[in-house]
């Protein structure tokens, strides 16, 4: 065990997979909660633009999108955000994971919407709110709270779902677990061990986080 | 809190009323709805309205279950739209959307059966989020107007705790409190005794007959009598939405004109 950390750069791997994780975290949350306010918005065109965006990146594999954000842009329409490839893929790993994880963010929050009854919404236009005003003010702060088990859940799955930008070669702990079981297959055991470990390090504390804060956050009816 | 006054500030200049007047048309208009028809699908809910409510009246709209009386104060408010007609407030036509649609709202106080009181924001905050959003007040300037008001319907001392932990009658008066925060030129109330226990009815109604008699101009939809004879000006009467017929309350409690009124005048005296 102490062989593999002295040999292999696994807490630097276990960075990145934070490092992703965290990026495509904030990346999702705004993108998700744009989406939500267009499947929302009483303009009918923006509800269906909001709802092709959650069909197309709900339904495609995280992987596609992750190699064809990649590929496409940088071999066949040669944009790349950096000359350093390593740091180019990282970003193009970023933006993939946030696409397809904005989707279900913004489901999530689609469902905390439908928790806050109808009538406060209209409570909040008869006293002069406008819509802009009262999403920000009343729907989306109960939208939150009403969609925290969810929001935790997306945010589980993509901590773990940064595995797949091991596919354009970001060197995060499974691109790293894949090298390590090549070279010593005799440790295999512990390599699955420490790998598994280390995620439950990363999406315990977001579980219990989430049972917590939606305990305390739950508004009260 | 019953007998107080009810000093709504800036004072109005209609004195109280001592005994409700049906001098209608001497009073300047404040809602004009004129030929007003809205459709559900095939459902004609509001056919051909016309209503004139002056300054400073109180009008209490009866009718029997579906009769189109919260559809027509949502209209008001165009909470929902209508297919033709004209309503104005204070001479204003009713924008169709927007932001200048906002801004009449904003003088338009509803109060729904419901409270719709926002869930996660503290009393005080119910009452403040307009004031300092719409009418661009300072916050201090938004809780001090916020307090009296809360005062004056009697749950300043509740003014941090959420509306949850607050009774029905409770509720109901700080959503007074808070369309009142807006300073309407109007008020619509839609039933908003219907979803409260027994005992709390008269707290709540007699925050209503204060704000009538301080001369703000109301539209209430009930089936509270006590109230249309405490202190409106004029009963109208709505059926398959139409408005039947409109009369003093003395007079349309004991001498109903049309069989549809008598019939729901019956029914509802016999319990
Ligand atoms: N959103 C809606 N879609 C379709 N029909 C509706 C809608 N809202 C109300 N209606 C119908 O319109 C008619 C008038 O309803 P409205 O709620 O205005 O009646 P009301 O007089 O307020 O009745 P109540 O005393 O039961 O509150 C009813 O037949 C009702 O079923
Ligand atoms: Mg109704």
């Amino acid at each position: 065990m102490g062989e593999l950390f002295a040999t292999y750069p696994i807490l630097a791997a276990f960075g990145m997979t934070l490092l992703l994780t965290f990026f495509a975290a904030i990346g999702a949350a705004v993108l998700g909660t744009l989406v939500a306010v267009l499947r929302v918005s009483p303009v009918p065109l923006f509800q269906k633009v909001g709802a092709l965006y959650v069909n197309v990146f709900r339904n495609t594999p995280l992987t596609l999108i992750i190699i064809a954000s990649n590929i496409v842009m940088i071999v066949n329409l040669g944009f790349s955000f950096t000359e350093d490839i390593a740091r180019d893929n990282v970003y193009w790993a970023i933006i993939g994971l946030t696409v397809y994880h904005a989707a279900f963010v913004c489901e999530s929050l689609r469902s905390g919407v439908n928790t806050v009854p109808v009538g406060q919404a209209e409570a909040a236009r008869s006293i002069g709110l406008t819509f802009g005003q009262s999403l920000v003010q009343v729907l989306l702060p109960q939208a939150v709270r009403g969609a925290i088990t969810p929001l935790g859940n997306t945010l589980i799955a993509l901590a773990k779902n940064t595995t797949v930008a091991t596919a354009i070669g970001v060197a995060e702990i499974s691109g790293l677990q894949k090298t390590m079981t090549e070279d010593r297959i005799d440790l295999i055991l512990p390599i699955i061990l420490v790998v598994a470990a280390g995620f439950v390090v990363i999406t315990l504390p977001m579980g219990l986080a989430t049972s917590w804060l939606s305990g305390r956050l739950a508004v009260k009816r | 809190m019953s007998d107080a006054p009810w000093d709504h500030s800036p004072a109005p200049a209609t004195p109280p009323s001592p005994a409700p007047s049906h001098s209608v048309v001497t009073r300047a208009p404040m809602v004009e709805i004129v030929g007003v028809d809205k459709y559900y699908g095939d459902l004609h809910v509001l056919q051909d309205i016309d209503l004139t409510v002056g300054k400073g009246e109180v009008v209490v709209v009866l009718g029997p279950s579906g009769s189109g009386k919260s559809t027509l104060c949502r209209t008001i408010n165009r909470l929902e739209t209508f297919e033709s007609g004209s309503i104005r407030i204070d001479g204003q036509e009713l924008p169709e959307e927007g932001k200048a649609l906002a801004q009449l709202r904003a003088d338009v106080g509803m109060v729904f059966q419901s409270f719709n009181l926002f869930a996660h924001k503290t009393i005080l905050e119910n009452v403040t989020l307009g004031p300092i959003r719409v009418r661009k007040r300072s916050k201090a300037e938004a809780d001090k107007r916020a307090t009296e008001l809360l005062e004056r319907v009697g749950v300043a001392h509740q003014s941090e705790k959420y509306p949850a932990q607050l009774s029905g009658g409770q509720q109901q008066r700080v959503a007074i409190a808070r369309s009142l925060a807006m300073d309407p030129k109007v008020m619509l109330f839609d039933e908003p005794t219907s979803a409260l226990d027994p005992e709390m009815i008269n707290e709540v109604l007699d925050v209503m007959v204060e704000l009538a008699r301080s001369g703000m101009t109301m539209i209430v939809v009930t089936h509270e009598m006590g109230f249309a004879r405490r202190a409106a000006d004029r009963v109208v009467f709505m059926s398959d939405g139409q408005i039947v017929e409109a009369a003093e309350p003395e007079v349309f409690f004991t001498h109903p004109r049309s069989e549809r009124a008598k019939d729901f005048l019956g029914k509802i005296l016999s319990h």
